[in-house]
C-alpha cells in the first residue's frame, strides 16, 4: 500500500508503470486520475487545502478497507494539495488485483470515499473572486452503495 | 487542547488554530464555548449542519465526548478527489 499526499506534480505514466511493474501474479491494474476542470468564469487557480496528519490517516484507512473488501494485490493513492491550474492532475488511484472486477470496484470505492471522507477542501479562484467548492449530495449518496 | 479550523471556517474565524483550556464534555459544549467568545466565532458556528468535526484526527459527531482529546478540528464537508 502506497499513500502519498504531496504538493509536487506526479507523472501519471511513470507512476502507473512503476505500480504495474512491482506486482506479481496480478491479472489487472486499474487507474483513475482526477484532473482540474476549468470553469466558465475561467479558473486562475484551484487551491487545495488539507489537514496534515489526518489526511494521511484517512487515506490509509480507506485503502486498508478496500484491501479487506476486495481481493487486491496492492493500492496506490496520490493526492496533491496547494495551488493547481486547469488541466493539472490532482490525484490518482491505482489498484492491482488477480481479476479485473476487483480492481475496478476497489478503484470506484476508493474514489467515492476519498471525495467525501478525506479532509481536502477545494477553492476556485477566478478573476471575479474566490469560492469554496461545495460538497455535492450525490457524492454523499454514492457512499450508500458500499454500506 | 488544540482547536483547528479549515477552509471557510478558518477564514471566518480569521486564524487556523486556537490553543484553549476547556472543561467542555462534548464537541457541542465546546462549540457553545467558542460561540460565546466573539461574533466571528458565532458566525463560523452559526449552522452546525454545514460543519464537520474530527476529534484527534478521526471524524466524529457533535455529541462525541472530549475526555482525553488533544485536538479537535472543525471544517466544511470535504471535497477531495
Amino acid at each position: 500500500m502506497d499513500v502519498r499526499v504531496q504538493e509536487e506534480a506526479f507523472d501519471l505514466g511513470v507512476e502507473t508503470s512503476a505500480f504495474a511493474a512491482r506486482q506479481t501474479g496480478m491479472g489487472a491494474v486499474v487507474t483513475f486520475t482526477g484532473i482540474v476542470r476549468d470553469i466558465e468564469a475561467g479558473l486562475d487557480v484551484m487551491q487545495i487545502e488539507h489537514y496534515p496528519g489526518m489526511t494521511e490517516k484517512a487515506l490509509a484507512k480507506i485503502a486498508s478497507e478496500a484491501k479487506e473488501r476486495w481481493s487486491l494485490g496492492d493500492v496506490l493513492v496520490i493526492h496533491r494539495h496547494g495551488a493547481l491550474k486547469a488541466d493539472d492532475l490532482i490525484m490518482m488511484v491505482a489498484t492491482a488485483a488477480p481479476h479485473r472486477v476487483d480492481a475496478f470496484e476497489a478503484a470506484e470505492f476508493l474514489m467515492d470515499y476519498l471525495k467525501s471522507r478525506a479532509p481536502f477542501w477545494k477553492k476556485e479562484v477566478t478573476g471575479a473572486g474566490q469560492d469554496w467548492v461545495a460538497a455535492k449530495d450525490e457524492d454523499e449518496d454514492a457512499l450508500s452503495r458500499w454500506e | 487542547m488544540d482547536v483547528l479550523y479549515f477552509a471557510w471556517v478558518r477564514e471566518r474565524i480569521g486564524q487556523p488554530k486556537d490553543r484553549i483550556e476547556t472543561t467542555a464534555a462534548t464537541v457541542r459544549d465546546l462549540v457553545e464555548e467558542l460561540r460565546a467568545r466573539e461574533p466571528r466565532y458565532e458566525a463560523a458556528f452559526a449552522d452546525l449542519d454545514a460543519l464537520r468535526v474530527a476529534v484527534d484526527q478521526e471524524l466524529a459527531d457533535f455529541d462525541a465526548p472530549l475526555a482525553g482529546a488533544r485536538e479537535v478540528a472543525f471544517f466544511p464537508p470535504m471535497t477531495g478527489g
